[in-house]
Parts: C-alpha cells; sequence; structure tokens
C-alpha cells in the first residue's frame, strides 16, 4: 500500500465514522443520566429526514450550498430533540420500559418519515436530491504529505464531531452538570437526596441524545448520500449503540469505538484493491468489520459496566 | 386451562385492548392531517385480510415467522437476556434449511423435510447460543454481539448461497426439492394457491411448548429465575451461565425455524440479500404488543400480521401510503409500555361500573 493510499484511506474512515459518533455520543449522554437508548437508530433516520427536508427547502429559498446545508443539521438537531421528548415522556413521566420505548422510536422512525416523504414530494419515496456539505480544507495544513490530505481536508461535520467529542467529556467529566448527570444514572436516589431534580437532568441527557443522534444521521443524508430515502441510515444507529457499549460510556471511547468502525468500513473497499483479494469471497470482507469487533471485545475489551441505575425507574417512595 | 387464563389476567387484557384502540385512532388522525379518509383506508385494510380466501391464505403466511420470531425474543427476555439478533438467527437458520432441501438427495419427504426444519432450528439456535456464551463466559453484552451477529448472518448467509447452491445467472438459490417442501398443497389449491404450509402449525404449537416449559417444568423455572435475579439464581445454586447459554439457544430454535418456513414452505428458494429482511426486528415488536406472553404473541402476531399484510390493500384501493402502518404499530406498543396514559384513558370507565356495582 502506498503512503497516498494510506492518507486515502484514513479520509474514508473519517467520512464514516462521523454519523456513528454523533449517535454514539449522544447516547453516552442519555445512558450516563440513567435512560437507555436504543431508539438511537430512530433519532438518526429521523435526523436524516429532517435534514433531506430542511436542505431540500434552504435550496428552494435561495440559500447557497453550505448555509442550506447548515439549516439541514438544525433542523435535524430540533427534530431529533422533538423525538427524543416521545422516549423521555413515556420513559421517564409515565414509566414506561425504556427499553421499549426506544424500539418504539425506531417503529415509529421507519413508517413516519417515509409517510411524510410522500406526502411532502407528491409520492415519491425520497426527498429531492441536495447540494449538501462540501469537503473544506485547512490552508496550509492540507499541504503536508500524506497527513495533510488525511486530516486537513474534510466535512465541516467531521470536524464538528471532533469538537463535540472534546466538549462532552470536558461537560461529563470536568463540569457541576456533568457530575450530576452522571449521578443521576449511578445513584439517583442520592442524587435526589442532595437536591438534584433526577427527572429534570435524565430529560436533558434523552434530549441531548436527541439532537446528537439527529445531527448523526443529517450527515450521511448531507455529506454521502445527498438524500433521503427509506435506506438512507440502514443499521448505523446499532452502530452506534454498539460503539457507545464498546467504548464503555465514556465519550473518548465511543469516539475510538465510532472511528474503528469507520476504518473496518473503509478498509472494505482498500481491501480490494490488492490483487490476493481477488481470491477472497466480497462477503467475508464485507462480514470484516463486524467480526473484528467480536474478537476485539473477547480479546481485550471484556466487561463493560454500564452506569448502575441504567434502564431503572426512578421512584422516590423507594429510596 | 384456569392456569392458562390466568396469564392473562383482566386488566392486562382491557389494557393491551385499549392500546390497540388508541393506536389505531391516532393512525386515524395521522391519515386526516395528510388528507385521506381513515374509514375508507381502513376498511380497505380489513376487507384485503379478511375478504376472500387467498388473501387470508396469505396473510396467515405472513404472521407464522412473526410468532416464531416474537416467541424467540420473548423466550429470551423471560430469561433477562435482550436478544436482538434475531434477523441474524432468522437468516442462518434459513440458510441451513436451504442447504438441506438443496443438496440431500433421495430422502422420502418424511424424512427430508423434518431433517430440513432440524437444521434450520438447530443453527439458529447456535447463532444464538454464541452471543450467549459470550456473555456468560466473557461477560460480553449481547446487545453488541447479537448487532454484530446480524451483519455477519446476513453475508454468511449470502456467501453459503451463491458459493454451494446459486441458480445461474439469478440473484437466488436453486429450489429446493419436493421432498423438502412443506408446502400443504391441498389447501393451497383451495385456497387459490395462497402459500400455506406446515410451518404455521408448528408455530402454533411452538407456543404451547413455551408455555409448558416456561411454566411447567423445573428447567422454565430455573431460566425465569435467572431472569428476575442472577445473585439470587447463583446463590441457590443454579448455574447461570448454563441458563443463560440455553435459553439463547432455544430463543435462536424460534429464531431458526422462522428462517426455515420461509424457504421450506413458502418461496422454495433462497434469495441473496442485499439487506436484512426484518422479520427479527418485527419479532420485537410482536412480542412487546404480546407483553413476552407466548399466548400473547400469537395474539400479536395476527394482529401485526392483519395490519402489516392489509396495509398493501390499503394503498391499491385508498391510495393511502401503507407506512402508515408503521406508525400505528409504533403507538400501540408505545401504548402497551406507558401504560401510565392508558390507566388515565381507562379510568373513567372503571369508576362507572363500580358505582353500579354499589347501587
Amino acid at each position: 500500500m502506498s503512503w497516498l493510499t494510506l492518507g486515502e484511506l484514513i479520509h474514508t474512515t473519517l467520512v464514516f465514522a462521523t454519523a456513528i459518533i454523533f449517535a454514539s455520543l449522544g447516547g453516552v449522554f442519555s445512558e450516563k443520566s440513567g435512560v437507555t437508548n436504543l431508539g438511537l437508530e430512530g433519532l438518526m433516520v429521523f435526523g436524516a429526514f429532517a435534514a433531506g427536508v430542511g436542505g431540500f427547502y434552504a435550496e428552494q429559498a435561495g440559500l447557497g450550498g453550505t448555509s442550506a446545508a447548515w439549516v439541514g443539521v438544525l433542523s435535524a438537531a430540533v427534530f431529533g430533540i422533538l423525538v427524543s421528548l416521545i422516549h423521555a415522556v413515556a420513559s421517564i413521566t409515565f414509566k414506561a420500559d425504556q427499553v421499549i420505548s426506544g424500539i418504539v422510536i425506531n417503529f415509529l422512525a421507519a413508517g413516519s418519515t417515509l409517510y411524510m416523504v410522500k406526502l411532502l414530494f407528491e409520492g415519491d419515496g425520497d426527498t429531492g436530491r441536495i447540494q449538501g456539505f462540501s469537503e473544506i480544507s485547512i490552508p496550509y495544513l492540507v499541504d503536508i504529505p500524506i497527513l495533510g490530505k488525511a486530516f486537513f481536508q474534510a466535512y465541516p461535520t467531521t470536524y464538528l464531531a471532533i469538537l463535540l467529542v472534546i466538549i462532552g467529556y470536558f461537560t461529563l467529566y470536568k463540569t457541576p452538570f456533568g457530575l450530576r448527570l452522571r449521578s443521576v444514572g449511578e445513584h439517583p436516589g442520592a442524587a435526589d437526596t442532595v437536591g438534584i431534580k433526577v427527572n429534570r437532568l435524565r430529560y436533558i441527557g434523552v434530549m441531548i441524545s436527541g439532537a446528537l443522534a439527529g445531527i448523526g444521521g443529517a450527515t450521511i443524508t448531507l455529506t454521502t448520500t445527498n438524500m433521503f430515502s427509506h435506506n438512507t441510515v440502514s443499521g448505523q444507529g446499532y452502530i452506534a449503540i454498539a460503539a457507545m457499549i464498546f467504548g464503555k460510556w465514556n465519550p473518548l471511547g465511543a469516539f475510538g469505538a465510532a472511528v474503528f468502525f469507520g476504518f473496518s468500513q473503509a478498509i472494505r473497499n482498500y481491501v480490494q484493491l490488492f490483487a490476493w483479494s481477488q481470491s477472497i469471497p466480497q462477503e467475508i470482507i464485507f462480514m470484516l468489520p463486524y467480526l473484528l469487533t467480536i474478537i476485539v471485545l473477547v480479546a481485550a475489551v471484556g466487561r463493560s459496566r454500564a452506569p448502575a441505575a441504567l434502564g431503572q425507574l426512578y421512584d422516590p417512595s423507594k429510596r | 386451562m384456569a392456569n392458562l387464563l390466568k396469564i392473562f389476567t383482566k386488566d392486562s387484557f382491557v389494557l393491551a385492548l385499549v392500546s390497540i384502540i388508541l393506536g389505531l385512532l391516532l393512525g386515524a388522525v395521522v391519515m386526516l392531517i395528510g388528507g385521506y379518509d381513515p374509514i375508507v383506508a381502513y376498511s380497505a385494510l380489513f376487507s384485503r385480510v379478511y375478504g376472500d380466501s387467498y388473501n387470508f391464505g396469505e396473510a396467515i403466511r405472513e404472521m407464522t415467522p412473526l410468532i416464531l420470531t416474537g416467541l424467540a425474543f420473548a423466550f429470551a427476555a423471560r430469561a433477562g437476556l435482550f436478544n436482538i439478533g434475531g434477523e441474524g438467527q432468522f437468516l442462518v437458520g434459513m440458510t441451513a434449511a436451504s442447504i438441506v432441501g438443496i443438496k440431500l438427495h433421495g430422502l422420502p419427504a418424511i424424512i427430508h423435510a423434518p431433517l430440513a426444519i432440524i437444521a434450520g432450528a438447530v443453527f439458529g439456535g447456535l447463532w444464538a447460543a454464541i452471543a450467549g456464551y459470550l456473555k456468560a463466559k466473557r461477560g460480553v453484552n449481547e446487545v453488541i454481539t447479537c448487532i454484530m451477529m446480524n451483519w455477519i448472518g446476513l453475508y454468511l448467509a449470502n456467501l453459503v448461497i451463491n458459493q454451494f447452491a446459486l441458480m445461474e445467472g439469478e440473484n437466488r438459490s436453486v429450489d429446493i426439492l419436493p421432498s423438502a417442501s412443506i408446502s400443504i398443497e391441498w389447501l393451497s389449491q383451495m385456497m387459490g394457491n395462497a402459500r400455506v404450509h406446515w410451518g404455521t402449525v408448528i408455530a402454533v404449537l411452538a407456543a404451547v411448548f413455551f408455555y409448558i416449559f416456561m411454566w411447567k417444568t423445573k428447567q422454565g423455572y430455573e431460566l425465569r429465575a435467572v431472569g428476575f435475579n442472577q445473585d439470587a439464581s447463583r446463590y441457590a445454586g443454579m448455574n447461570v451461565n448454563r441458563n443463560i447459554v440455553k435459553a439463547m439457544f432455544i430463543s435462536g430454535v424460534f429464531a431458526g425455524l422462522a428462517g426455515a418456513f420461509e424457504v421450506l414452505g413458502v418461496f422454495h428458494y433462497q434469495s441473496v440479500m442485499a439487506g436484512s429482511p426484518g422479520t427479527g426486528f418485527d419479532g420485537i415488536a410482536v412480542a412487546l404488543i404480546g407483553m413476552n406472553n407466548p399466548f400473547g404473541v400469537l395474539l400479536g402476531s395476527v394482529l401485526f400480521g392483519t395490519l402489516t399484510y392489509g396495509s398493501a390493500g390499503m394503498s391499491f384501493s385508498a391510495d393511502v401510503p401503507p407506512e402508515i402502518i408503521r406508525v400505528v404499530i409504533g403507538s400501540i406498543i408505545f401504548f402497551i409500555a406507558a401504560q401510565g396514559i392508558v390507566r388515565w384513558v381507562v379510568k373513567p370507565l372503571y369508576s362507572k361500573r363500580k358505582k353500579e356495582k354499589v347501587l
């Protein structure tokens, strides 16, 4: 493999990883507050949909390329928050099983986005083609051989994702808000005793996950597919859940896991360039990322510990 | 029978019924917002399913894999496990049944068909047991392994079909041998060639097996105990790890059967798939509607099958996008899960009835 393709491999890795970084970071915020979020896939679908529709109408209204795309990102975040409220209301206020209400989100997403797309676009199964983001390169740095192409020419959403991981990490571990959020996920009874509003923090955790997963879905629409249709997200939300668990519910860990998934998706495009790979059935190459994950989990990571109160209702009378 | 009915308490039955009504109402509201007539749409839906014998047979065919993937999820859930891998187990079971159905020549039907079914069941079970084993022995979260195993199962199924059983020039396997077919020819002819098969009977028997195993045997008791509280079960001398693997295996057997029946009873060949068929995920919805109870799963799959199969008729004759039905099903599950809302709706009815009794 030449050095040039190595640079491209890193670049492709980051493109694939971006959506998963956003969504798994969102999952971390929800689950750190004690609310299981299996609805990441659905939230991503809603985000991808909102980005498609928002971006489309922004372009129709005459906004230039990138600013229309940012409208798409913003609509995805807002829509993600709104939808995540269904999960929050059901599982926090009405004490529904958190696993179930997460799955409900996935179910609603699959049906309702396609229904709405058909209503808005006169029976078509997808939004019209949109411009989306184009890659930006950081002046001077991009000229560094190999690394320049790899790290300093990317979609703006990739930089945003990395920035949010750092912000997310500091928020969770270095601010009073983060301490409170984690305490609610570890021991809500104790948190309540010292005057922390358990349910309010859990609502915030779920809403942050909605915004981030929504943006995650948006990045797929706005950078890779340039339209929304029923198979835009196709399982990446589940991968994000895996990345969150794999990363041990830590923003940096989730980031690392997301990059790992991005890498294993990217490498499967590159393996095919080599002559020796012709003798391997391509299904085996497609399997690689998932096989690798299991092997890594079994060999190195092992037992991962979820937040102690994850998935549990908080009932003050049982304190 | 009295015991059997006891698990269907009146309360849970009423809650489920009200949830279904609320879900249908919500779907109607969404249709009205979209400018469609919900009455026309729903009557088109139900008349498609229950209007003629062909469509009725096909609807039953649609319900069959849902019963089994629903049972798969519910069985694991009773043991405290989250089997999100029904999808992969379904595909692996399907592939095993295909290979046995295609490759084993010269067997009489009475041996060949059961053998293909057993192959599907065993491989589905083993596929799930991998996730169970990794959880028990290595502490790896079963959700993440199941998600990975779904993808691996998809590509493995395609690999096996492409390598060993591909029909030349087509994106599917060759047909299974007639001796492996489990179609019910005479019934199918009576129902206008609807693809009815013996798998439906086995699926219903599987629900009965689920009930007896879970609530009438020592092993079922252990599984439920582990599901309630692992530490207490360990203290009571139960082998928690073995129970986890066992629960996943049986759960996978159900999903594997679902896959086997699709090949042996319905299509008689296996397609090379671009993506997961989604039957495993639909099974989760069915199990949730049925509240992880085997007979609830049967009713849940009747409801789910009716709505999804009928939704096509809704789009034919009333021009309503069929996707709306996913919203209806989603809200039904939502209301069943968030019982607080439903209780609040039902409350006035209950108090009125009590007053009448007092008078």
